[in-house]
């Protein structure tokens, strides 16, 4: 087996006595995806966002890479490789859709430090954000306001940002939220061409999508994780139907 | 420095803290539930002491006087949320400041034009004019004590209000996510109101309990103000227990520091610098105070909206 | 249409950053011809109050670069002009007037300050960083009034201008002025420098969205501090040039009043413009000499007219005179 990209060993979250993540153990191998399902309020984002360094776990560790992040801040684990994508979309809705790209291309080029030079105009900086927007297939929207686009579109922005991380590990928070079906197969094809070659976590409801892309499963109930294995065992799991599947498979 | 120097210092802290209370009781729910900053708050303290004053040249009676101001601190305080504030509580806090900052540039002029510059007195009931002998040879005035009985007074009030009431719970429900609040049906527009209101009557009662012992002018409001916003700062906005205990532990800082140090001082340096610099360094040990809470804490020590 | 509108936004990217130089370049052609104005009018006293205007549109500009464009709400500016002012004053008492000593002087130790406050500060977010910067602001008030050698409470009158390289072209107001002037412009143009720069637009990012911004890389607090500590560098021009011009220095420069009229000054110029600053800052001061001569109240008519700007005057004057422009031309 090769060495995990994201190891999360014993992670505990509590909001006063409320518990919201029991115990958690997960390992993610490089060029999976694992997908988190779960209903409502089992803590799936609350996860991500401790695994992305926004909210401190209670107990437990995080390695991602080989190292122990569980004390690292979001930005160093942003640095590190770990890119994240937000389940409501957070995006510079004043700044253009080019230069939420490039300011992530920037983050990752260390030199931000530089006080002269119109960072608008950069080729270092805009060449590889508009590839990652062509990925994303929202290229022709460079120039408009992010704040103006579609929800469909917003939603890939925030993968594009994501993609010019060059990430090691993409968490998924939700893409497919509040999006319609013919954007949603637009994402899963698109992860699909993401599959193998980057490693991703992805939280989502969408069944459908689930199942396309997964490579295994976890699900999580109330915080603990019931069950992780491959799709097809997960599916068939009864303990799993009752809990969860059997709602959504209707 | 003796034993009862101490101790008339100590309650003069006290009266102090009780004072600033009541002033960052009403700041600190008005920005808690509504996230507004209200500069003008210190202007209601200084209203009040002057409309007590108006009151008591026509009734001649300190207790209706202090409740026509009351009412009228209520009633302009209401005005105002109509007129200004009720426009500012969706914008950003930018706009709210240099709003409330142009309030507090108008009434202190106001009340310039109107009232004169020169300080006025309240005087105090005549029951209450006396002194108290706290300790053999030590006499203290009966009124700085009723202030502070007030003051524990109007604090054990509010406590009882805002835990064993519904509006009391609805309030802290606010404070602590004032759209959740709206958004389970909820009358947002009465509950701020209530708030507000309130909040001004107490800076309105502060400013006439005061009034007897210093002098009433413009510019009043200035200085307290600040020592106020300190005061919710340290206690954590939108908590009244935080403001309480904050305030009390200004109250005494500042009056202790402004006390003693010069003594201590005259430990370390000549008498002559330490003269100039003893009230300056207590001016600055107050900040310095809130420098290091904000420093360990960046929310205050009971932030109503946790961490 | 939409093409031309495209590129527009293409070039600005976030669409707060001061466009064009039509209203920079004219202002400054204002400023510089007020002199001339002033001789042919016989009214010397404009150059004395431009002069003012010029001086604190410094310290607005360096706000604006806070406020505007780093979503820091600073309380405490006046600080800055009083430790730039001060460190005049007291290198001037110690027999030191020369501006190429104490212009370093009052820059480095407003930065000094900024860095070591701004590491407190910048810790903190929303009210408890206007309280914790009004807070700094005055433990320096109180600490100069403490000084009693230098004039405590009442201040201290310097002797003379500083000199330049020895040479005491500061003297004349007029020269005072344009040196004045240029401080404005090199200040102005390295904070216009400044937005659009790689910085610049880290600093801009994190003010629409912190969190992004921490997710995607970058160490939010250190673009902050560093954006802290520029503006409290070029507060200290400001005040540099504050005492020079009046010859004179006082507690009062660092009340936290004057952070509130910066403040205002910025508002109502229209925040998030860098012209709106300077713009802002000599509406304020005219007002304040014109209405002032009027009545001796004249804030109980400025008061109610700043709640007018802020409640029905978005973006500030700029913005309200954006807006009627607009309307004209394609009215």
């Amino acid at each position: 087996m090769a060495e995990p990209v994201l190891r999360i060993k014993g992670l505990r979250k509590s909001f006063g006595s409320l518990v919201v993540t029991d115990d958690v153990s997960l390992d993610v191998v490089p060029g999976e995806m694992l997908a988190v399902i779960g209903p409502n309020g089992a803590g799936k984002t609350t996860l991500i966002n401790q695994i992305s360094g926004l909210l401190p776990p209670d107990a437990g560790t995080i390695m991602f890479d080989g190292a122990d992040v569980t004390a690292l801040p979001p930005q160093a684990r942003a640095l590190r490789g770990l890119a994240r994508s937000f389940q409501i979309t957070s995006i510079l809705p004043r700044f253009s859709v080019l230069e939420n790209v490039a300011l992530a291309v920037q983050a990752r080029m260390g030199s931000s430090l530089r006080f002269f030079g119109r960072a608008a105009g950069e080729a270092k900086l805009n060449q590889p954000a508009m590839a990652a927007l062509e990925q994303t297939g929202i290229a022709d929207r460079a120039h408009v306001p992010a704040g103006e686009l579609s929800h469909g579109e917003k939603r890939a922005l925030e993968l594009a940002i994501a993609l010019a991380m060059q990430p090691a590990l993409l968490l998924l928070d939700e893409p497919m939220a509040g999006i319609g079906r013919e954007e949603t197969d637009r994402q899963i094809e698109l992860l699909l061409r993401l599959k193998g070659k980057l490693t991703m976590v992805l939280v989502e409801h969408d069944m459908s999508a689930v199942f396309a892309l997964a490579d295994r499963i976890s699900v999580l109930i109330r915080g603990r994780v019931l069950r992780t294995g491959l799709p097809a065992d997960v599916r068939a799991d009864p303990q799993v139907v009752t809990a969860y599947l059997g709602e959504q498979m209707e | 420095m003796t034993a009862t120097l101490f101790l008339v210092q100590v309650l003069n802290g006290l009266q102090l803290g009780v004072l600033l209370f009541l002033i960052a009781a009403g700041l600190t729910l008005v920005f808690g539930v509504m996230d507004f900053i209200n500069l003008a708050h210190g202007v209601q303290y200084m209203l009040g002491a002057y409309l007590a004053v108006a009151f008591y040249g026509l009734v001649g009676n300190f207790l209706f006087a202090l409740i026509l101001a009351l009412l009228a601190s209520l009633g302009f305080g209401l005005l105002l949320e109509f007129l200004v504030f009720r426009h500012l509580y969706e914008r950003d806090h930018l706009d709210q400041v240099i709003a409330t900052f142009g309030i507090i540039l108008f009434l202190n002029h106001a009340v310039r034009m109107i009232w004169g510059a020169a300080p006025l007195n309240l005087p105090m009931p005549e029951a209450l004019t006396g002194t108290v002998l706290l300790a053999p040879g030590q006499l203290y005035p009966v009124w700085r004590l009723v202030i502070i009985t007030a003051g524990i007074g109007v604090a054990g009030g509010l406590y009882v209000l805002v835990t064993h009431t519904r509006i009391g719970m609805l309030v802290r429900a606010g404070a602590t996510n004032a759209r959740m609040v709206s958004a389970l049906g909820v009358n947002i527009k009465q509950l701020f109101m209530i708030v507000f209101g309130f909040g001004t009557m107490l800076a309105g009662f502060a400013g006439v309990m005061i009034a007897p012992i210093i002098s009433v002018e413009p510019g009043m409001g200035t200085n307290i103000l600040i020592l106020a916003f300190v005061v919710i700062v340290i206690g954590g906005i939108g908590s009244i227990r935080g403001a309480f205990v904050a305030a009390l532990l200004i109250g005494l800082v500042d009056t202790l520091g402004r006390s003693f140090s010069i003594d201590v001082l005259h430990l370390v340096m000549a008498p002559s610098p330490a003269r100039t610099v003893g009230p300056a360094a207590a001016s600055i040990l107050i900040y310095v105070l809130m420098a290091i809470v904000l420093y360990l804490r960046p929310a205050g020590l009971f932030p109503a909206r946790g961490r | 249409m939409a093409g031309a509108a495209a590129i527009a936004v293409g070039e600005a990217g976030s669409l707060r950053r001061p466009r064009g130089i039509a209203l920079p370049a004219v202002i400054f052609a204002v400023f510089a011809l007020l002199p001339a104005f002033a001789a042919l009018t016989a009214q010397h006293y404009l150059v004395d109050t431009g002069t003012r205007i010029v001086v604190f549109a410094v310290a607005a500009v360096a706000l604006d670069l806070l406020v505007g464009y780093g979503g820091l709400i600073s309380f405490g500016q006046a600080a800055f002009i009083g430790l730039g002012a001060y460190a005049v004053g007291i290198l001037s008492a110690s027999g030191i007037g020369d501006a190429l000593i104490s212009l370093p002087v009052a820059i480095a130790v407003s930065i000094l300050f900024a860095w070591i406050t701004g590491i407190v500060c910048i810790r903190t977010k929303g009210v408890y960083f206007i309280m914790i910067t009004l807070a700094f602001g005055q433990m320096v008030y109180f600490l100069a009034t403490s000084l009693a050698p230098y004039g405590g409470d009442n201040g201290l009158t310097i002797d003379a201008r500083n000199t330049i390289a020895g040479w005491q072209v500061l003297k004349n107001d007029t020269a005072f002025y344009y040196f004045a002037l240029l401080c404005l412009l090199a200040s102005y143009l390295l904070c216009r420098a400044l937005i659009v720069s790689r910085f610049g637009r880290v600093l801009r990012g994190v003010k629409e969205n912190a969190t992004r911004m921490a997710t995607i890389g970058f160490t939010v607090q250190r673009f902050q501090l560093i954006a802290y500590v520029i503006a409290g560098g070029i507060g200290g021009v400001s005040g540099f040039l504050l005492a020079n011009s009046t010859e004179f220095v006082a507690p009062a420069y660092m009340a936290w009043q004057q952070s509130g009229e910066l403040i205002v000054m910025v508002i109502l110029g229209g925040v998030g413009t860098l012209d709106g600053a300077i713009f802002g800052s000599a509406v304020y001061l005219l007002a304040e000499e014109w209405l002032s001569g009027m009545t001796e109240n004249w804030q109980v008519i400025f008061g109610p007219f700043l709640v007018l700007v802020v409640l029905f005057a978005r973006g500030g004057l700029i913005g309200l005179s954006t807006r009627l422009w607009h309307r004209f031309s394609h009215g």
